[in-house]
């Protein structure tokens, strides 16, 4: 970028500058804007004119000031060293900026999203003279203890690989190889490589999904489940755990890498998931969670144009991973401010606004957003995948404005949280009744497999109860509970101990706060091996009361702590025959 | 010298423009003479080649087009800050109305603060005790948090505000001076409102660890959009710099974003829901963001922004984006009001955020966590049994509707209700807690442990 250039500002509303001076600036290439060489990117250009976002606090520029181009697009720098980090919008680490800047960030630090002094461990895998194709892995490195770094070939890169470095200590900028083309041009490669992360990084192709992220959450696995690969949101109004959920699946879900994607949200909350992500293990591998997290952080007093690039920051390097051939989980906590984000830029653009002012384009950006998930086989011939799940912020809770309406067409699984479950404080407060998910036919078989043959007919029970339920509490909430007869009793009672002992799952507990998967299968077997019992008393003509006097309701109510406290399930199984029995006899 | 342009082009609301101006910069501060002596300032909102746009903060009536002087500053607005600040009363741009001189300045910043890294936030986890049980039990304050109360016309969120001023202390936090100076920030609200702030503060001695930024009803609505920024200013100066740990109350927010409302439509911008401009999230997150503490300094600022909620709708956008910035919110009810319950907490759509990680073991009492989670699960229940009994009669119900009514009415009139000046402690809000929720059979208790019941559930001899 050099010093002499012929465009200038020519006017400034907010985060919106007018650029002129010379002919107009390629769409969606990055400039630097003004003697602070403030972060920019161009999003129209007409004539002479092209308006230009920029990424910084606006204040203190002036109109004249010079405006640089680059004519490239806006790229992040992918390769070692992001694992455990934290980056802004636009792909800049905030520890260095702080190192850098103090404790307030400060603006026109242009930076690179890697340290490129740090030397990598690195053993090199290409052959000298080896013809070699994009997303081939040419060497690898240990980039956490529990993340290896397979360094790939550039996309659209073909050749032959000459003088081939030694596998020793490389920086992420050191060619460790070059690839001559046919006409014999060499182009270095080097352990990183830029993406513009606007465009969605190739694979070799799309693969059916075929198994869920197991998140140890109950009411996830075992309800609503989402596959590997899939999407999910989460909409809910402010107070009923949105976050808290995207925390718990980060902590516990089955993915190898976790991109968590803090978008306009609560400063204090990327202070949490630091802290707490360093101190917990990840119970697969024993490990500090943050060995296997990378963080994207624009929160909401951050500038409101890095909202809108932030989540293709977080979806590029989430891709990156993927191509690895790792399962990689991205949490985008909240889609609606990246939404908001868009309505602010397009109304300062003076743009037509179509449905509560947000632009027009909003479905097709969703849509694209969404779209890079997948499960695929990767250009090197592994597979991998991208889960996305994002949270929805709907304005006043009301799930049929627009950014809710439109993720919904976009996403398959649906976890809905409900503002009276919360006020319950029944977390996580997913409501049974309106959340839903598409994947499910796709998973029987890795369920049959995984969690047992019986799994679909317990889950479809499961379910009925607890719309059985729903009906019946239309009455009782009329009339009460006690004129209901014992089998509607009967109904209500075990939905209360699917409802409090199962679905209900508490984060902040030691052990509650995740449940292995032969537990759930556990509980659901337990808690129907009572309700087929309590039936035949029913049926029998027995009255209720006597097995609900024996306490076993309450103690299955409670078998969640215990079960993750080490005290095996049969035990339990014995429990409830034994409750059973006892009653029968007591009539016989 | 700086140039002075004279005459403007054109007059719209707060808004003048000028053109034929070269080198402004946005945000720069302007003055504006007139031929009278008077001087109005300015600040820049839009560049446009040769023309610019200013918000003028004093009001537009009585500039004339061709008179007018205008002459740009080349700084943006900044506020005068030392240690003297506390103590002393500001209008809404920061400028003394005590009648004392101007603060000797020991540095001026910039009103609009920057963003703190979120890498070098400290995540808060001490317990603020305020005295009131509603509150430290249910919906814990945590140093370093931001809680609005949620309110309505009509109710009592000043007295409460006031009295969580009087008491609010942190215990237990080694060789720190554990009390607050406070900042209060008046945004549209009546000349009454602050008067009662003040004599409130000056009764109980808090007047000289005070500052006070005024905006009132009738002041220009440019200078309300800028207060909350200069007491925000000042809050983040005497945290950061001088190591008092800051509370900081602003009321009323309504005002404040009803401004902003006004403001933007003056500007002619797209209106959002309800009329209000759609980067009224970020404005407010601008605001509500600069409250937290940082690694490594001593201080901190706590935010307790009060909003009254239009009629009394909590998914009114000024309430619904605020929760959405905030970490929890404190509702005050109606229906407790009218009771004549004071204060009228509404606890279940109340929630602190941080209190998870404050309470409990090491802050404030082992139980605590139990306590409040059976809290909320048990009264969440009472509002069925009130409805089942409206239908079909008291008399009807069963055993434990009975038990959960009167568990409901003790919670109401023994728990959330206190006086204005009383101070209660954790232990004893606790106590009390564990003594209602016995009211409720040991097995209705579902959240807690047996273990906890064995050491808290009080076995009493006549429930009903």
């Amino acid at each position: 970028m050099g010093n002499n250039t012929e465009y200038y500002i020519h006017g400034i509303n907010g985060p919106v500058i007018k650029v002129r001076g010379g002919r107009s600036l390629p769409r969606m290439s990055l400039v630097y804007v003004g003697k602070q060489r403030l972060f920019g990117e161009v999003v129209s250009s007409a004539g002479e004119e092209s308006i230009v976002q920029i990424y910084e606090d606006s204040g203190g520029l002036a109109a004249g000031e010079p405006v640089y181009p680059t004519n490239e697009p806006m790229s992040v720098r992918l390769g070692p060293g992001m694992i455990g980090g934290i980056f802004d919008g636009i792909g800049r680490p905030l520890q260095i900026i702080e190192s850098m800047a103090g404790s307030f960030i400060a603006k026109g630090i242009n930076i690179e999203s890697l340290d490129e002094t740090k030397k990598w461990a690195v053993e090199v895998q290409v052959k000298e003279g080896e013809d070699v194709v994009p997303g081939q892995f040419f060497a690898s490195c240990k980039e956490s203890e529990m993340t290896e770094h397979r360094s790939m070939v550039p996309p659209g890169l073909v050749g032959r690989a000459v003088d081939v470095k030694p596998s020793g200590e490389y920086t992420v900028t050191e060619p460790i190889f070059y690839v001559e083309d046919g006409r014999g041009a060499r182009t270095p490669v080097c352990l990183s490589q830029k993406w513009p992360v606007r465009e969605p990084r190739p694979f070799a192709e799309r693969r059916p999904i075929d198994r869920p992220l197991v998140t140890g959450q109950r009411v996830i696995d075992t309800l609503f489940p989402v596959g590997k690969g899939g999407c999910a949101a989460i909409p809910g109004p402010f107070g009923a755990g949105k976050t808290v959920v995207q925390h718990q699946l980060a902590k516990w879900s089955d993915a190898d890498i976790i991109v968590y994607l803090g978008c306009g949200e609560r400063g204090n909350e990327m202070t949490q998931v630091l802290d707490e992500f360093r101190e917990l293990k990840d119970p697969r591998s024993g490990r500090p969670l943050m060995e296997r997290t990378i963080l994207v952080a624009n929160t909401s007093n951050m500038p409101v144009a890095a909202r809108e690039a932030s989540i293709y920051t977080g979806m590029t390097i989430a891709e990156y991973y993927r191509d690895m051939g790792y399962h990689v989980a991205l949490m985008a906590d909240s889609t609606s401010r990246w939404a908001e984000a868009l309505r602010e830029i397009s109304g300062r653009l003076e743009e037509m606004p179509a449905e509560e002012s947000f632009p027009a384009y909003l479905p097709s950006r969703l849509a694209g957003f969404y779209e890079r998930a997948g499960f695929v086989e990767t250009l090197s011939g592994t597979e991998g995948s991208v889960t996305v799940i994002g949270a929805v912020s709907p304005q006043g809770g009301d799930f049929s404005e627009p950014v809710t309406q439109n993720t919904q067409r976009f996403v398959r699984c649906f976890w809905a949280l409900d503002r009276s479950l919360a006020y319950a404080r029944h977390f996580p407060s997913i409501n049974w009744n309106n959340s839903y998910t598409e994947y499910f036919n796709e998973l029987i078989p890795w369920y049959s497999e995984n969690f047992g043959e019986d799994f679909t007919e317990l889950r479809g029970r499961i379910m009925a109860l607890l719309n059985e339920e729903s009906s019946l509490m239309e009455i009782v909430k009329l009339i009460g509970s006690d004129i209901l007869p014992d089998d509607q009793k009967l109904i209500i009672e075990t939905a209360k101990v699917i409802r409090e002992g199962f679905l209900q799952q508490n984060a902040f507990h030691a052990t509650d706060t995740y449940m292995k998967p032969a537990d759930q299968m556990s509980m659901l077997r337990i808690i129907l091996r009572l309700y087929d019992g309590a039936r035949g008393l029913v049926a029998a003509s027995i009255p209720l009361r006597q097995l609900i006097d024996t306490g076993i309701f309450t103690v299955l109510e409670r078998m969640k702590f215990e079960l993750g406290g080490g005290r095996p399930a049969s035990e339990f199984m014995e429990l409830v025959d034994k409750a059973v029995a006892s009653v029968r006899r007591a009539n016989a | 010298m700086r140039i002075e342009y004279t005459g403007l082009s054109e007059i719209k609301g707060s808004l003048v423009a000028l053109d034929g101006v070269k080198g402004a910069a946005y945000d720069e501060l302007a003055e504006i003479y007139l031929p009278d002596g008077s001087r109005r300032r300015g600040r820049v909102i839009l560049i446009d080649g040769e023309r610019v746009v200013l918000e003028s903060f004093e009001g537009t009536s009585g500039i004339d087009m061709e008179s007018a002087c205008t002459r740009f500053l080349g700084k943006p607005m900044t506020i005068a800050l030392s240690g003297e600040i506390l103590g002393r009363v500001f209008d809404g741009t920061g400028r003394p109305i005590d009648g004392l001189s101007e603060v000797y300045a020991d540095e001026r910043r910039d009103i609009n603060g920057a963003a703190i890294n979120p890498v070098s936030r400290e995540y808060p986890r001490s317990f603020i005790l305020t005295g009131i049980s509603s509150i430290d039990a249910t919906c814990t304050l945590i140093r370093g948090q931001k809680l609005p109360i949620f309110s309505g016309a009509g109710m009592s969120h000043n007295e409460l505000a006031a009295q969580i001023v009087r008491q609010a202390r942190v215990i237990a936090t080694e060789g720190d001076d554990a009390r607050f100076v406070t900042v209060f920030c008046a945004m549209g609200i009546k000349n009454d409102t602050a008067d009662y702030f003040r004599k409130d503060f000056a009764e109980s001695g808090a007047l000289g660890r005070t500052v006070m930024f005024l905006n009132m009803a009738s002041d220009p609505i440019i200078e309300r959009v800028l207060t909350p920024r200069c007491a925000m200013t000042a809050a983040e100066y005497l945290a950061f710099e001088l190591g008092y740990h800051v509370l900081v109350v602003m009321t009323d927010m309504t005002f404040y974003c009803e401004a902003l409302r006004e403001f933007s439509s003056s500007k002619g911008e797209i209106p959002s829901r309800k009329g209000f401009p759609s980067y009224m999230y970020s404005d407010l997150a601008s605001i509500y963001e600069r409250a937290g503490l940082i690694r490594g300094k001593p201080g901190s600022v706590t935010l307790v922004p009060i909003l009254t909620m239009p009629g009394d709708d909590i998914s009114h956008p000024i309430p619904d984006l605020t929760g959405y910035i905030t970490e929890g919110q404190i509702v005050l009810s109606r229906e407790l009001a009218q009771k004549g319950i004071y204060p009228p907490v509404s606890i279940l759509p109340s929630l602190s955020r941080l209190m998870k990680d404050g309470t409990g073991e090491g802050f404030t009492r082992a139980d605590h966590p139990d306590l409040s989670n059976q809290l909320f699960a048990s009264y969440s229940e009472v509002s069925s049994a009130r409805s089942l009994a409206t239908v079909i009669g008291e008399d009807e119900l069963s055993a434990n509707d009975k038990l959960s009514l009167k568990f409901g009415d003790e919670l109401e009139r023994r728990f959330i209700t206190q006086g204005m000046y009383e101070d209660r402690s954790i232990q004893a809000t606790l106590d009390l807690g564990w003594e209602l929720l016995s009211i409720l059979p040991r097995d209705a208790l579902s959240r807690v442990s047996d273990k906890v019941l064995d050491e808290h559930y009080v076995q009493l001899s006549h429930k009903l």
